[in-house]
């Protein structure tokens, strides 16, 4: 999705879902200055633009609701897929598997204030996965390969192609 | 898949039978899967989503659970035709609008659909109509074996089944019913009952899900919890307070019918009227009516009607429907004009409505 930035020309990183009280829902995309500028602002500030004009009053993000409130000192980073915390945190998605591992402590308490648990009692596939370093390892090489493609070095490209394939080979049956 | 042909029928969902289908609509379940080597949808490139997206495409080709399922690329599918599908329940809003690479399975009975590519990678959702939250779970539990056999699910001990979003992680399962609930919207009772459900960790929505209003009377009462309950108990949950709602609602209509049967008879021998003489109504209005028509039906107020036709007429006069059913796009006030003259039509036509 390459959309540009609702307050300015840069291009928009930030996908964020604004839901009124009514359950009416509207989209704002902006880019990493801009959306820290509408993230720490009062809502009633952050409907400036024309663009921004349909934006509710009074808008809460989506996962607003049972986050640890207290702002973030320093922000986490997941090694595998590279999503921050602030970044789930605006968007309520998060970005790879391993991101409940990397974002474990906070999102223990969002998790018991949604469920009211924190421990899975239901179905279990048949076949575990059995090896999560391997399937880890294969998103890693794949955000690799994007930027090896982004930034037109091909050479590496083929190399990480080969490695996903080898690694997806190993792992099959 | 015929689009068109798809059109002039009912869809699961309004097929108006099955155990209690005055009441429960239908009953659907959806289960949240992810492949474990790859990044969410959100995050996911260009590239990654048509991988999965190719993935799931030959899983759901060689998927044998007794029925053919028919793959649709929503990506190449113009708005008409996925509103269409949303109308119809087979797809969520979130897979019609979003965009990449994405798709759906669906069978042709329209009970099955496996969406691909949406908020998680894999949606699958099956659907009964009437009450039927079991059966939906057995269909949906095997499927699930099935493509589980193929591919490798992002699962962990601890969380379970992991999910983009982690008001779906554990079981990754949301299962509903959509009650039609005229005489509690009627003598306002209805926020009472929702106030009492949402105390016992269950939701209520509109027709079309999140965000939607409850149009037509029609509200869909679903799990909050995926974790830390197994699946069992979550459907149990629900198949607590399902009987009991429908026993309010019953209640509310004998003492509606016991206390003012001129008043209500009047309201739903109006509401037909208007539906079978307008020259132009909006989808709301229609929705509205309708909605006093079906619950007169049931109550035998309104003689020799159908009440399979009531239900076709709910979903054949939205937007996507009409526009497919007259064979070409029409704007809002063309519509409006299309739908009332729908309506008389099939209103109007005896040897229908009697049988």
């Amino acid at each position: 999705m390459k959309l540009k930035c609702h307050q300015c020309p840069e291009r928009a990183v930030f996908h964020i879902t604004e839901v009124d009280d009514g359950g009416q829902y509207s989209e704002v995309h902006l880019c990493p200055k801009c959306a820290h500028h509408y993230l720490n602002a009062t809502p009633e500030q952050s409907v400036t633009s024309a663009a921004l004009a349909e934006v509710p009053e009074k808008p809460k993000a989506e996962v607003s609701v049972g986050l640890p409130s207290s702002p973030l000192e320093t922000d986490i980073e997941c090694s595998v897929c590279g999503m921050t915390f602030a970044e789930f945190r605006s968007s309520g998605r998060l970005g790879c598997p391993h991101d409940y591992d990397a974002f474990r402590e906070h999102l223990m308490p969002l998790m018991e204030t949604i469920h009211g648990n924190t421990r899975h009692v239901g179905k279990v596939p048949g076949r575990l996965p059995a090896d999560t370093r391997v399937q880890t390892e294969l998103i890693k090489l794949r955000q690799e390969l994007r930027q090896a493609i982004a930034t037109e070095d091909y050479e590496r490209a083929a190399e990480l192609r080969d490695q996903i394939d080898r690694l997806r080979g190993d792992h099959a049956e | 898949m015929d689009f068109h042909d798809l059109a002039t029928r009912s869809g699961e969902w309004l097929r108006g039978n099955g155990p209690e289908s005055d009441i429960v609509i239908s009953s659907r379940l959806r289960l949240a899967r992810n492949l474990a080597d790859f990044p969410f949808c959100n995050r996911a490139s260009d590239l990654e989503k048509r991988e999965i997206e190719a993935t799931f495409r030959t899983v759901s080709d060689d998927l044998e659970f007794g029925e053919d399922l028919h793959y649709l690329d929503v990506d190449k599918l113009d708005s008409i035709d996925r509103q269409f599908l949303v109308e119809r329940q087979l797809i969520s809003r979130e897979l019609a609008t979003t965009d990449g690479a994405r798709g759906v399975a669906i069978a042709l009975s329209e009970d099955v659909s496996l969406m691909v590519n949406e908020e998680d990678h894999l949606r699958i959702q099956v659907l009964r109509s009437g009450y039927s939250l079991q059966a939906c779970w057995e269909l949906g539990n095997r499927i699930d074996d099935l493509v589980e056999d193929k591919v490798r699910y992002a699962f962990s001990e601890e969380f379970g089944y992991l999910t983009a979003c982690p008001t779906n992680v554990g079981t990754g399962m949301r299962a509903s019913v959509m009650l039609h609930l005229p005489a509690l919207a009627m003598t306002k009772q209805i926020d009472r009952v929702f106030r009492a459900l949402q105390k016992i960790q269950l939701a209520v929505r509109g027709l079309y899900g999140e965000g939607s209003q409850a149009s037509g009377d029609f509200y869909q009462i679903s799990n909050n919890v995926t974790l830390g309950k197994t699946e069992a108990e979550i459907l149990r949950n629900i198949e607590v307070v399902v009987p009991q709602i429908v026993q309010y609602e019953r209640t509310a209509r004998t003492e509606l019918v016991k206390e003012s049967k001129q008043t209500l008879h009047d309201r739903v021998s109006r509401a037909y009227g208007i539906l079978c003489t307008a020259q132009t109504i909006s989808s709301e209005e229609t929705m509205h009516l309708l909605s006093s028509v079906r619950m007169g039906v049931n109550l035998n107020l309104i003689p020799d009607v159908n009440v399979g036709m009531i239900n076709d007429l709910f979903i054949h006069t939205q937007p996507a429907h009409l526009q497919k059913i007259e064979g070409q796009p029409l704007e809002s006030e063309e519509r409006n004009i299309a739908r009332a003259t729908y309506l008389r039509r099939r209103l109007t036509n005896t040897s229908e409505s009697a049988n």
